[in-house]
């Protein structure tokens, strides 16, 4: 493709503010967008990508500020307009599409008004045309009865609803160049698939130039036509999908895609012969929304006859889109809410039966780790006191407890000295280390680990992946693996449970449920992972 | 939504039933017997005396046979007999609610539109010297006594400027009628009603500037500036209308309260309204007069709760009725 590029970002420094880890957000970075074609711009958390996009749109936050380069557009340069020029250029030439659709919605404006607004905000338009065009582009997106859709509220529509609403948004005033930040991050991946065929459909259709921010190279996979890797801020690889994908010349592109898990499982151990360490059978646990004195109870149904066993020694995943009732049934086992029918037994103990200081005394046995790296440590709380806290409020002596805590934060490969420290001294991913020799300090038989990766950079992911096998294997845990990716699942796994509305669909091991999925659900979420046409090189 | 007032409205009135019982037995716990201080103020402090006044207001019966024939009056408005002023309970708070809303809603009114404009102009230019200004007043009547701004009001305003009464409803012996009246109240109402509306307005102003400031952050807020809209169309639809949210729950709470909060005010500013009737009710142990002036109070929190919901339920689509 030779075609004129619709915007050039040319050498474009983006300075931080003074005492930033580093001096540029964005170091002198070139990117051209051409009519017709998606660039993804692929990166770590901190490598600049979503800086680059909202160059484009001038919305980089008031701490930051341009140093050198050019945008240039239409025979200009957007980096030299004022404010006025920026709302004349905002939606209606360049449009921006935004990574999670919940908050990037005024809640309280109905979803035709939010697209109306487009127009209205260019003076485009009598009211009526408006809200025909509305309309109009709830159609083309694929919103299901869009004369309802455009009269509701942002809560009442699904995730990939919302995303879809954003989109026809965006393309209302038919822009020269659409920037995706993350669009289908925050979404489940059967529809992850088909909002990126949604953009992909359109692009072609309206021949758009598409910036598309990712750090998932399964998305690169699926969607892009050329690539652009970013680290510290710097273009480190750039180049056609098909080459940067599958002959990565730069090391740093190499690392990150053979960190990407493969779809295929790895052979594991048999498990015949080991005894159960968890038995759970036929849990129930439905949620009642009180309807009020007049209207009936509304209630989910978040596990409906859910049994399963863990072996020893064994991790058995559990996978399926939110709402699914995964993590409802991960809190059932460890008894944080109660079942209403069903039995969770560890060994000879029933846990379910247990209640006060009885229950208490077992809770050690098994012990979780959180998906929010961030919010499952207590900020006011020193590292060593993190960790301690448990083994101390078992009675063990406080001497001791922090003499293992020691010894568990060199387990996960970090050193002494974070026992003094504060949790947001440390890195996500340094983060979820400390989470995890926290749940070690009880000596479990069991983990749950609640979608324990999923926040986290893929170089990092893998790493506290291979951090969680050593761990299992060297002190003979059982591990209940809750993952909303089938890739993680694939590589961690010795069973998998499928789960849709409260129920186990399908539990198989690994190799074989990815092999020959059976039920028509694990099979379209199978079909569903994205980047499987074009598979990056696994490590 | 109307099976949702309904169900409110019978809740309130379950509530309304347990406060009067709760407040019956907390006013007789206090210390100090009615007829003794009646027949003290007669002049005749012998028991006969005493024990005649207790039989005439039914004050020797067992409290639960009082309580139940008080209940009773209640379902059927009758707020029962106030011994010292000689007059029935509801007709001696009906003369004087008519001050009290007067005032309070005034101030209340005063409060909220004040509150909310000068924290969205601060919101809207924070950090610089204006914002500083208002801030820091909104902290200084906000940290005020009441009483204390009231007597510095009377003390600039009447005795030193002479601009304004420093006291009552309206003029004394005037006589005035229409317009000429209206306006006399106006005059009289501006002192106690800004009083009362420069502290809540201090709450308000904080309440408003903070919570635009958070919700200017927010994401959707970065999506209208993608669209391209003028910025002051943005603070006004996107921020503004987010932002006062809280600003309702807290007006609802405050405007339940008013009503009991202005007995400070009508106290210092001599304002016939119910404030000032509890206080002395209060000092008189007239048990009737002050259940009376509790019920009618409890019940203006009841209704001002049903209105703060009926209100959020409009502002804020994710809340949907009798849920």
């Amino acid at each position: 493709m030779t075609a004129a590029p619709a915007v050039s970002i040319k050498n474009l420094k983006i300075a931080l503010p003074k005492g930033a880890e580093r001096p540029y957000a964005v170091d002198g970075i070139s990117i051209d967008l051409i009519p017709g074609e998606i660039v993804c711009v692929v990166g770590e958390s901190g490598s600049g990508k979503s800086m680059c996009a909202h160059a484009l749109m001038g919305l980089l936050p008031d701490t930051v500020s341009t140093e050198t380069g050019e945008i240039a557009f239409n025979g200009g340069n957007l980096l030299k307009l004022d404010e006025d020029g920026w709302r004349d250029v905002r939606g209606r030439h360049i449009a921006m599409v935004f990574q999670e659709p919940m908050t990037a919605l005024n809640p309280l404006m109905r979803i035709g008004d939010q697209m109306m607004e487009m127009f209205e905000a260019h003076n485009l338009l009598t009211p009526k045309e408006r809200r025909a065009k509305a309309l109009g582009l709830a159609r083309e997106v694929g919103l299901p009865d869009p004369e309802r859709i455009v009269r509701a509220y942002p809560h009442q529509l699904s995730g990939g609803q919302r995303q879809r609403a954003m989109i026809a948004m965006a393309l209302a005033l038919e822009p020269a160049v659409l920037v995706a930040d993350e669009p289908t991050t925050a979404l489940d991946v059967t529809t992850q698939a088909q909002i990126l065929k949604l953009i992909r459909d359109l692009q072609r259709r309206r021949n758009m130039a598409v910036m598309f921010i990712t750090h998932d190279f399964g998305v690169v996979a699926d969607i892009a036509d050329r690539v652009v890797v970013l680290r510290y801020g710097k273009v480190v690889e750039e180049g056609t999908a098909a080459e940067v994908l599958t002959r990565p010349q730069h090391d740093y592109t190499k690392a990150l895609l053979a960190a990407v898990p493969s779809m295929h499982p790895p052979v594991r151990a048999p498990l015949e012969g080991r005894e159960k360490a968890v038995e759970v059978i036929g849990l129930d646990k439905t949620y009642v929304t009180s309807g009020g004195w007049f209207k009936p109870d509304r209630s989910v149904r978040a596990a409906n006859e859910v049994s399963f066993d863990i072996l020893q020694g064994e991790t058995l995943g559990l996978v399926g889109e939110s709402g699914s009732g995964k993590s409802s049934v991960a809190r059932l086992v460890m008894q944080l809410i109660k079942p209403d029918r069903g039995t969770v037994r560890l060994g000879d103990s029933d846990l379910t039966k247990l209640t006060g200081r009885a229950l208490r005394i077992e809770r050690h046995r098994i012990q979780m780790i959180f998906q929010d790296p961030f919010a499952s440590l207590n900020p006011r709380r020193k590292v060593g006191n993190i960790i301690s806290d448990g083994p101390i409020a078992h009675g063990t002596d406080a001497k001791v407890a922090m003499q293992r805590a020691r010894e568990l934060l060199g387990l996960v490969g970090l050193d002494a000295g974070a026992m003094e420290r504060y949790p947001h001294e440390f890195s996500g991913g340094q983060r979820q280390r400390i989470g995890i020799a926290r749940a070690l300090a009880l000596d479990p038989e069991i983990i749950v680990a609640d979608e324990a990766v999923s926040a986290l950079d893929v170089s990092v992911q893998a790493q506290v992946l291979a951090l969680l096998e050593d761990l299992k294997a060297r002190l003979g845990l059982s591990m209940l693996f809750i993952t909303h990716d089938l890739r993680v699942a694939a590589q961690i796994c010795d069973r998998i449970a499928v789960m849709q509305r409260g129920v186990i669909v399908e539990l198989k091991p690994t190799a074989q449920l990815f092999a020959s999925p059976e039920h028509p659900y694990t099979r379209e979420l199978l079909a569903a992972v994205p980047g499987q046409s074009a598979p990056p090189q696994a490590a | 939504m109307l099976s949702f007032v309904a169900q409110r409205i019978v809740k309130g009135v379950v509530v309304l039933l347990a406060i009067v019982v709760m407040n019956f037995f907390l006013i007789r716990l206090a210390p100090g017997d009615p007829a003794v201080v009646m027949a003290g103020e007669a002049g005749a402090s012998d028991p006969q005396f005493v024990q005649q006044l207790r039989e005439k207001f039914s004050l020797d019966k067992p409290l639960p046979e009082q309580l139940l024939s008080y209940v009773k009056g209640i379902v059927t408005l009758d707020l029962g007999f106030s011994f010292r002023q000689q007059m029935p309970v509801s007709k001696l708070i009906s003369e004087r609610i008519g001050a009290t809303l007067l005032l309070t809603l005034t101030a209340f009114a005063i409060s909220l539109v004040l509150g909310i404009f000068f924290g969205t102009l601060a919101a809207r230019f924070a950090g610089s010297w204006g914002d500083s200004a208002i801030t820091a007043a909104a902290l200084v009547f906000y940290a005020t006594p009441i009483f204390w701004l009231a007597l510095m009001a009377i003390l600039l305003f009447s005795v030193y400027l002479g601009w304004l009464p420093s006291f009552g409803y309206d003029t004394v012996g005037a006589n005035y009628t229409g317009l000429a009246y209206v306006g006399d109240v106006a005059l009289h109402l501006i002192m106690p009603a800004m009083t009362i509306g420069l502290f809540f307005m201090a709450t308000y102003t904080r309440m408003t500037r903070a919570s635009m400031l958070e919700v200017k952050r927010l994401d959707f807020v970065k999506t209208a500036r993608a669209k391209g809209l003028r910025d002051n169309v943005i603070q006004r639809r996107h921020v503004l209308r987010n932002a006062l949210l809280p600003v309702v729950t807290l007006a609802g709470v405050h405007a339940g309260t008013l009503i009991g909060g202005a007995v400070i005010t009508e106290t210092v500013y001599a304002w016939p309204g119910i404030g000032r009737l509890m206080y002395e009710a209060l000092l008189q142990r007239d048990y009737n007069l002050l259940l009376g002036v509790f019920v009618v109070c409890s019940a203006m929190v009841l209704i001002f709760n049903l209105i703060t919901d009926l209100v959020y339920r409009l502002v804020d689509p994710r809340i949907e009725f009798a849920s």
